[in-house]
């Protein structure tokens, strides 16, 4: 009998961990599941759609806006420096809203103000372009998101959604990105949802995206509603993947199938 | 907004053969493609590149609409002598930018 318990106890606590989360020993980015070509042209800086954005970016970088008149360069001044290393962090705790902000948001907040200029809609070519440009700083260094210890209940909310079954497929984010990502759908590989690379060029878009985007088509694919741009359960859901994606380096802007 | 990255050496041996490389930002929207409501998208696209390297045309390309958003080129050429590569697309809607690169050549 006490044999038996024990079995129960171990099964409940096998039960209680659900889905299993890859190792960190584990985890690769969605890089390493893509042909050759498709690395080559991510690797290769004038290859890579993605820096034509961050070419963009550094023109709005210069460009005064608003009724401030301030360019983002009069008070960052040049972000090849200033922006060294803040990708990684982002989604990041925003004191004014008490809320995780990515970097989009962060980037519209600048924007009103300091600014004092409308915020940018979320995937307009300038919005995309000055996000690639400040993530573009950042390629090579370790994601650190998560280390704020003011964004434990966040993340710990996007967890919830990442497991949450949803949608008429009555699918969660995890049955595909943690139970099956080395298994393919529909000829295209799953891959763990490690978001190494936004924003992105997806060659399917034939465009830079943001994450936002490519969460908001997942949802899609599972027949479920997709949250508006910029709806906190959509940054959550960035923030928890980030944090996920913790010690994996940056590749903004990253080439994608 | 229309940038290009060109990827040229800047510097090579005489008889060397080099990469060219560019890419330019563009829709490349097909024409073939119609909006909610049953309007079809107008055609707009690079019809042409044309590389010159000292005035001399050395590499020329049509394009159609079943090239990629963002069209980007490859190809080789023997270094000569220094000089300039000028790099033109000219496409639908008026559409027309320009690109230059230095080479010296030894």
């Amino acid at each position: 009998m006490r044999f038996l318990g024990a079995i129960a106890a171990a099964l409940l606590v096998a039960g209680a961990v659900g889905a299993a989360e890859i190792p960190q020993a584990d985890r690769r980015s969605g890089y390493s599941f893509m042909k050759p070509d498709t690395k080559t042209m991510q690797d290769d800086d004038t290859a890579n759609p993605g820096m034509l954005w961050v070419l963009d970016g550094e023109t709005l970088w210069n460009r005064k806006v608003g009724s401030a008149g301030k360019a983002c360069a009069d008070c960052h001044g040049n972000a090849r420096n200033s922006m060294k290393g803040v990708a990684i962090s982002y989604p990041a705790f925003d004191k004014a809203t008490g809320r995780p902000i990515d970097l989009e948001q962060r980037i519209n907040s600048c924007r009103t103000n300091h600014q004092q200029a409308t915020p940018l809609p979320f995937e307009s070519r300038e919005l995309l372009a000055l996000t690639a440009l400040v993530a573009r700083q950042s390629q090579g260094a370790s994601i650190e998101t998560g280390a704020d210890p003011q964004l434990a209940p966040f993340i710990a909310k996007g967890r919830e959604l990442y497991m949450q079954r949803q949608g008429q497929f009555n699918l969660a984010c995890a049955n595909c990105h943690d139970d099956n990502w080395d298994k393919r759908l529909a000829g295209a590989a799953i891959t763990q949802g490690h978001p190494t690379g936004y924003p992105l060029y997806r060659l399917e878009w034939q465009s830079l995206g943001s994450l936002q985007r490519r969460l908001r088509a997942c949802i899609t694919g599972i027949r479920a509603q997709a949250y508006d741009y910029g709806a906190p359960e959509l940054v959550e859901l960035e923030l928890y993947l980030m944090s996920r994606a913790r010690g994996m380096p940056l590749e903004a802007p990253g080439v994608r199938p | 907004m229309a940038s290009a990255l060109i990827n040229v050496p800047a510097k090579a041996k005489r008889g060397d053969i080099i990469e060219i490389k560019t890419l330019m930002s563009h829709i490349m929207e097909t024409g073939y493609r119609h909006t909610a409501s049953g309007e079809v998208v107008p055609r707009d696209i690079i019809t042409s590149f044309t590389c010159r390297f000292n005035g001399n045309e050395i590499f020329r390309a049509d394009l159609f609409p079943a090239v990629a958003a963002n069209p980007f080129f490859s190809f080789f050429t023997t270094a000569t002598e220094s000089g300039k590569f000028e790099f033109e697309w000219i496409g639908d809607k008026g559409f027309s930018e320009t690109a230059s690169a230095s080479i010296s050549v030894e």
